[in-house]
């Protein structure tokens, strides 16, 4: 049985760790709401990319002259894995949801006898996964001084993707990251960004052999591939960056619900204990008075 | 008056402009080139540079890098890796510009020299037409 005083001193506390998770759940909050401000605003660029994309993929994929970030290496025995977590934890399952989708997926890989290798971006990726692959972790991805998502971070990590490709690293990379659908919900997602991918979306095709070209569709193609990479990575980020204030809010919420209810149940049972105190000692002055 | 087309500009982080236009300058990879409604469909890379719109309500500048420019019936598409107006762009941001322009066109390689030599001398040429 704690005494009294152990009991105030828990719902003390109880009660500054509320304090805490009520404070960081309004900034998710705030933070979320321009996290997916980001998100929407670079929706446009990113889809009337990847129709472009999808487009001129199409017409140049059978070519032999395709390049080889369309076409792939020939191989698929290497992949990269590019793990896109958060620097903090406090965002219930997001990181680690993310980490567990890279992890079955490695695993299947090697069970096949692949070669896989491991870049991360964020903190967390790497520290969850350093366990388990450590010996497969190429390299990682620092953003924790980053505040504000940029197109410039989103081409760095597409630069050094892109330098390990040309390097003959991988055959084969995928990205993984959380959609953003709702605060509630997020889907962690895997996406292969090499050989890229481009789902077309095969509204407008009729006027697409139409279109002329300049310079010709190939050129265009091997200028445009590699920043087609820097953009589904920052579509990533941002849908990542949204998906986690998504998480962290509900998260810390979960957490104040959970410390009211603690606090309440700590009060009740240090007034009972502290009524118990009053009785036993009203108990002994009676009995007390009693046997003179 | 004139005909006017769906102009719009977007970068990555944001949409710039979606605007009614008479023309639209384009700075094209193999030269500048003036889309006006009903020009015929295409597609061009883009070199830094200044984009230049010409609506019913006036005339916006903006400088544009790396991306491409979608012309159709619809209208024209701009998406540019970087965009902002012209008036936005400081002096400080186009050296450094510059300054990566010339690291990126030393550390080349012999395949690919000569895009990197255009997109250093394109964007000397970007940062004196702005006049900063």
């Amino acid at each position: 049985m704690p005494s009294l005083k152990d009991l105030k001193n828990r719902i003390e506390s109880v009660k500054s760790t509320r304090k805490i998770t009520k404070a960081m759940q309004m900034v998710a909050a705030a933070k979320l709401r321009r996290a997916q401000e980001a998100a929407e605003a670079g929706r446009p660029y990113a889809e009337r990319f990847n129709a472009v994309m999808a487009r001129l993929s199409a017409s140049t994929k059978g070519s032999d002259t395709a390049p080889r970030l369309l076409s792939g290496t020939g191989g698929d025995q290497t992949h990269l894995l590019v793990v896109m977590t958060a620097e903090r934890g406090l965002c219930g399952g997001f990181n680690s949801s993310i980490v567990k989708l890279a992890r079955t997926h490695a695993s299947k890989l090697i069970a096949e006898g692949k070669t896989v290798k491991i870049l991360t971006v964020g903190k967390k990726g790497r520290e969850q996964l350093r366990r388990d692959y450590g010996d497969y972790h190429v390299g990682h991805v620092d953003l924790s001084h980053v505040k504000r998502m940029g197109y410039d971070h989103a081409r760095s990590i597409a630069d050094d993707v892109l330098n390990r490709f040309e390097e003959g690293e991988f055959d084969v990379a995928k990205i993984f990251y959380s959609e953003f659908e709702s605060v509630i919900t997020q889907h962690p997602q895997v996406q292969q960004i090499i050989p890229a991918a481009f789902e077309a979306d095969e509204e407008d095709d009729s006027e697409a052999s139409f279109y002329d070209y300049e310079p010709d569709e190939g050129e265009i193609l091997a200028d445009l591939l590699p920043r087609g990479v820097a953009t589904q990575i920052f579509a990533a980020l941002l849908e990542n960056g949204a998906s986690e204030q998504g998480a962290r809010m509900s998260a810390m919420d979960n957490a104040t619900r959970n410390a009211g209810d603690m606090i309440e149940k700590l009060t009740i049972e240090f007034n009972r204990s502290r009524q118990a105190v009053i009785t036993n000692e009203l108990i002994e002055i009676i009995s007390g008075a009693e046997a003179l | 008056m004139a005909d006017t087309m769906q102009f719009e500009l977007v970068s990555p982080e944001r949409r710039l402009a979606s605007i009614e236009v008479i023309s639209v300058q384009i700075p094209g990879t193999e030269g500048d080139m003036t889309a006006m409604a009903d020009h015929m469909p295409l597609i061009t890379t883009l070199r830094p540079g200044i984009l230049v719109a010409e609506g019913p309500a006036g005339t916006e500048e903006y400088f544009v890098t790396g991306g491409f420019a979608e012309i159709s019936a619809k209208g024209t598409s701009v998406l540019a890796e970087m965009a902002m107006p012209k008036a936005e762009v400081t002096a400080e941001q186009m050296q450094d510009l510059i300054e990566k322009a010339q690291s990126a066109l030393e550390q080349a390689t012999a395949e690919n020299k000569d895009a990197a030599a255009k997109l250093a001398a394109d964007m000397s040429e970007a940062y004196g037409a702005l006049g900063l």
